[in-house]
């Protein structure tokens, strides 16, 4: 009991931006909001939305990694890609009955997991850090892209999963929950929201829970200064690879979503466009706090879809402008800088009224 | 007793023979100050002590225990903690942060409240604890920083140049805290080039110079050592 009670503590503490009932109260507004947005809305713009919340798993999980952790890495849409085609196979092999749709969700995101304690072992216990920590997860996610590529030949494939090289995969099945009578189809619109909606405040909770424990302590403090926390007896590597798995496990389920969302998935997810884009959506944000990583992802995205419709390379060069601002004008994100400036006015009425 | 222990410790920087054979011994107990010229190998020797360099040959014996082979945060475990020559504070965090950081491993919840507290009073920096590590003076990093080191109640505290940017009257007070810390029960092994430190605190002190034990002995016996003052001049041929 008490410990459930300073578990909800750490809702709020030095690590997140938000806090007090003024905080709370806007969350519960906007997340009633988000509940009741469906039934105003019409099937595709839900689905539309879903596919923007998508990508808040892996902004959250380069928030984790890099913001937090201090870790620059490239690699995050590798994972995405390894749970993404690792949903579809599974699917595609053993089909949507008993729940199994759920259960390769849950596998994929394994299988991702797994991948970064590999790769994480090697880097981080082998002492790689900075720029070259940036160099080995982008090497690693654009070979993924090349190998997926080159799987265009029927000799390509896992079970009856072919992998289809540049095409990608396609008509995985959708998350399918089992009902007495008829099983519950999640297809790309009011079902699926609701799931990826309550994944969305879920993982946003216990992120924020994470980052104001002790271990999020120990996560910024390698952040700020990695010497100086190995000598006051952290074995820093171990932390930098628990985060990076979770990372890893954030993409992979951004991945999961987006391939059961669109029922595809394809090489160039995880290509250096796809992987420079969530770089662009959490700086922009800010990359050093959850809340405004989730403000400045959805933003941005829909700032980047709206502009698609005169071309998608405008788009892209505005993703380029966009970052080159904020680095010039608020390095620590426009959101944060927003919502900083937010709590400072905050601070002064309470003042001026007490 | 002896605390610790370095045997013919050896370490090669290219070409460059930064500590050449040390022995040396310190007493459980003691302050012991480490004195010698800019690039005597002073700050390197620590990080041999802390792991964070390897010896090429020699060994490092702590509390009987041979550390040559342990990873920095396993000896920081047996009982080793240190202050850096540069400020090592997390510089983006607040200095209650700081402190919590330092001392969670070994407090929780409202006992880790206390302890915070209780070193924020013997550091002297109550009414600092919001602002940001990084807009700390020099001297009030230097302090965060030994109280980071002190947090972990090492039984061997190594201080590289802790007064160094301070005021006198900030070196004398630092000076006191050294003794408090000592009288408590804590080896202190310090580099400090200032020496109304060394003399304030000082039981013994040993001279390094080019990565080699060049003299020991009680400060006055270092300060009328004619080859000591040579070396500081620049003039020595060791
Ligand atoms: N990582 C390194 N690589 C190469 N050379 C180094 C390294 N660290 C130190 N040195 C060299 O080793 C010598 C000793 O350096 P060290 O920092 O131990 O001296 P010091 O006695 O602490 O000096 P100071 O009083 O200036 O702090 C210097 O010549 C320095 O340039
Ligand atoms: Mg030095």
């Amino acid at each position: 009991m008490t410990g459930l009670l300073a578990m909800f503590r750490r809702l709020e503490g030095p690590q997140t931006a938000g806090r007090g009932p003024a905080f709370w109260g806007l969350f519960a507004l906007v997340l009633a909001v988000a509940l009741a947005y469906p039934l105003f809305s019409d099937g595709y713009t839900v689905g539309n939305t879903v596919y923007f919340f998508v990508w808040v798993f892996i902004a959250l999980s380069l928030c984790l990694i890099w913001g937090y952790g201090g870790s620059l890495s490239f690699g995050q849409t590798a994972f995405f890609g390894i749970a993404g085609y690792g949903y579809g196979i599974l699917t595609i092999n053993f089909g949507s009955a008993y729940g199994f749709t759920l259960v390769a969700l849950v596998a994929a995101v394994a299988i991702a997991a797994l991948f970064a304690v590999l790769l994480g072992y090697f880097m981080f216990f082998g002492r790689i850090a900075g720029v070259f920590l940036g160099i080995v997860t982008l090497a690693v996610t654009l070979m993924l892209e090349r190998f997926m590529a080159q799987t265009a030949g029927p000799e390509w494939h896992i079970g009856t999963a072919r992998l289809n090289g540049f095409n990608g995969m396609s008509a995985m099945p959708p998350l399918t929950i089992p009902w007495p009578g008829e099983p519950i189809v999640l297809f790309a619109d009011v079902g699926l929201y609701y799931l990826v909606l309550g994944l969305l405040v879920f993982v946003y909770l216990a992120l924020r829970i994470l980052m104001n424990s002790s271990f999020g302590n120990v996560i910024v403090a390698i952040r700020e200064n990695p010497e100086r926390a190995e000598m006051l007896g952290y074995d820093i590597r171990k932390y930098q690879l628990i985060t990076f798995v979770i990372g890893a496990a954030l993409a992979g389920l951004s991945g999961v979503l987006y391939t059961v969302w669109g029922q595809y998935i394809t090489p160039s997810s995880m290509g250096m466009t796809a992987a420079a884009l969530p770089l662009i959506w959490v700086a922009v944000g800010g990359r050093s706090d959850l809340t405004s990583t989730v403000i400045g992802t959805l933003v941005v995205l829909a700032a980047f879809q709206a502009l698609t419709i005169y071309g998608s390379q405008y788009a892209l060069v505005f993703m380029g402008v966009l970052l080159v601002l904020t680095v010039l004008i608020a390095p620590n994100g426009l959101v944060l800088g927003v919502m900083n400036w937010l709590g400072r006015i905050a601070t002064r009425l309470t003042q001026r009224a007490g | 007793m002896s605390l610790l222990e370095l045997r013919k410790l050896n370490k090669h920087f290219g070409g460059l023979h930064v500590t050449n054979s040390v022995d040396l011994t310190l007493r459980a107990g003691e302050i012991h100050c480490l004195i010698g010229p800019n690039g005597a190998g002073k700050s390197t020797l620590f990080r041999l002590i802390l792991g964070e360099h390897h010896p090429g040959s020699g060994d490092i014996l702590f509390a009987g225990e041979n550390i040559t082979a342990l990873k920095s945060f396993a000896r920081i475990h047996r009982g080793l903690s240190v202050k850096f020559q540069v400020p090592g504070v997390f510089k983006g965090l607040s200095v209650r942060q700081n402190l919590e950081i330092a001392l969670q491993s070994r407090h929780r919840g409202r006992e880790l409240e206390a302890e915070i507290g209780r070193l924020l009073a013997f550091l002297g920096l109550e009414s600092e604890q919001a602002q940001i590590a990084g807009n700390l003076s020099h001297g009030q990093k230097q302090w965060l920083e030994i109280g980071m080191a002190v947090s972990l109640k090492p039984r061997l505290l190594l201080l590289d140049e802790p007064t160094a940017g301070m005021s006198p009257e900030e070196t004398h007070m630092t000076g006191e805290m050294v003794q408090r810390l000592n009288a408590d029960g804590m080896t202190v092994l310090a580099i400090e080039h200032d020496m109304a430190f060394v003399r304030q605190v000082a039981h013994r002190v040993t001279v390094l110079h080019l990565g080699q034990v060049f003299a020991q002995g009680s400060i006055d016996e270092i300060v009328a050592d004619e080859r000591v003052a040579a070396i500081y001049l620049g003039q020595a041929h060791a």
